[in-house]
């Protein structure tokens, strides 16, 4: 299968494969901007397999929430087909509507209106929610959507 | 220092020096309340009680009134528009345009910091199910250093429901900031104090055997089991009865022990040690008024700290 690549834009690399359509999703990206192209499944020399989007033509993406989604990604910056900038993911500290908080006596289970904050609680990827103080791991089988 | 407009949610939004300085102001107020007495003339408590309650909400009542103030609310949810299904957030936002400042119960955790969020006058947490009670957490310690004169280097056993139990979780968050304290936590397996108040604790022992514990200790905190936070019933009735303090256990037990309980108790606390001198249950009740007096002054700012 053949991928063109970007001259400007994003590309998040090294997706666990299977997750490219979850990230998409939580990126929250504003598809009239321009081009985007979301590859599952693809061979890859260091995980086997592997997701990968693109995005042509942006250059802010809100990407903090892929650390806690899949903080073995990669994210380059291209301009003018060259990369200009790679960030290393870090847990963030913290994530609104992200992580769901599973404690029925939270005040969270009952007013659906409520976002669901999490806190980065330590260095392991445990997080606490800022109503009931329930801390659970900052995992996928985790997340809120 | 300064908490006029603060709110009250966790135990840990008041620093060690703000306690003790309601703790001071609280001792003046139980010398000569008359000096206090008009001090909150003109302001209006509002008490929002969406679950049942009869210390927290009459004491609440009592101090304002003793202030000299007012109070307006509601102790029974199905009697106000959150029957209709309105959120908290609207409903602090409508109390916040009548009332100066508010009270609140709530049976989810969280609650008050949901209300606090929105809430454009002081909003104090009378309880948010299972998770915090920082006002009854005042009254404990106000016990404590009216008896003993401090916290530090105290033996604390604390007994019963410690998962559930809100006013463990605010006493223990509180507590383990003064030096010294040791902390023995007695319970059964299913309701052992949850991993986040675990980590505020430096010196701890968890155990199953209450009177095995008893003889250590300068203070014990006895709650109950309560069913209105069980989803199984079978649970509690497994659990409910897991310990009992008698006058023959308490012969154990150190002459300066402080039996110390938030109250109501059902079957935990046998009546044959009501009348003991070490049961300080009912001097916390009278505590909890004049703490929650301290603590609408000041936050109201009615008073210099």
């Amino acid at each position: 299968m053949e991928i063109n690549s970007i001259s400007n834009g994003i590309v998040i690399d090294h997706l666990q494969a299977g997750s490219g359509m979850k990230v998409l999703d939580y990126l929250d990206i504003d598809t009239g901007l321009g081009s985007v192209a979301l590859i599952m499944n693809v061979p890859s020399r260091k995980y086997d397999r592997k997701d990968i989007i693109k995005l042509e033509n942006y250059e802010n993406v809100d990407v903090n929430v892929l650390g806690l989604i899949d903080h073995n990604a990669t994210v380059i910056y291209i301009q003018n087909c060259k990369i200009v900038k790679k960030i290393k993911l870090t847990l963030p500290e913290k994530v609104t509507n992200v992580l769901r908080c599973k404690n029925p006596r939270c005040i969270t289970s009952q007013e659906d209106t409520i976002p669901h904050v999490f806190h980065l609680s330590d260095s392991t990827g445990k997080y606490k929610c800022d109503y009931c103080d329930n801390i659970i791991k900052g995992h996928v089988e985790n997340l809120k959507k | 220092m300064d908490l006029q407009g603060k709110h009250l949610i966790a135990p840990l939004d008041l620093t060690v020096d703000e306690m003790e300085g309601l703790f001071a102001l609280a001792k003046n107020i139980i010398a000569s309340p008359e000096d206090f007495s008009e001090i909150c003339k003109g302001k209006l408590l509002a008490t929002l009680f969406y679950e049942p309650s009869t210390r927290t909400r009459l004491s609440f009542e009592a101090a304002m009134l003793r202030l000299g103030g007012q109070v307006i609310g509601f102790s029974e949810p199905m009697s106000s528009s959150v029957s209709k299904g309105e959120s908290i957030a609207d409903t602090i936002r409508t109390v916040a345009c009548y009332a100066d400042i508010a009270v609140m119960r709530h049976p989810k955790e969280g609650s008050a910091l949901v209300a606090a969020r929105k809430s454009g006058i002081p909003v104090i947490n009378a309880g948010d199910g299972g998770h915090f009670h920082p006002t009854q957490t005042l009254t404990d310690l106000l016990t404590i250093k009216l008896e003993k004169g401090g916290f530090d280097g105290i033996t604390i056993g604390m007994c019963g429901d410690l998962k559930f139990g809100r006013t463990v979780h605010s006493l223990i968050c509180a507590l383990a900031r003064y030096s010294g304290v040791k902390f023995i936590l007695i319970s059964p397996e299913e309701l052992r104090v949850p991993e986040y108040i675990l980590d505020e604790m430096k010196d701890y022992d968890e155990v199953r055997d209450l009177s095995e514990a008893l003889p250590k200790l300068d203070v014990l905190y006895m709650t109950r089991v309560q069913q209105e936070r069980f989803f199984n019933e079978e649970d509690y009735i497994r659990l409910k009865d897991s310990y009992i303090l008698n006058a023959a256990k308490l012969k154990k037990a150190k002459d300066g022990l402080m039996v110390l309980h938030p109250l109501p108790r059902v079957k935990e606390i046998s009546t044959d040690v009501d009348d003991d001198p070490r049961a300080f249950y009912f001097k916390q009740m009278k505590n909890g008024m004049h703490i929650r007096m301290a603590l609408l002054a000041a936050l109201l700012g009615k008073v210099g700290m």
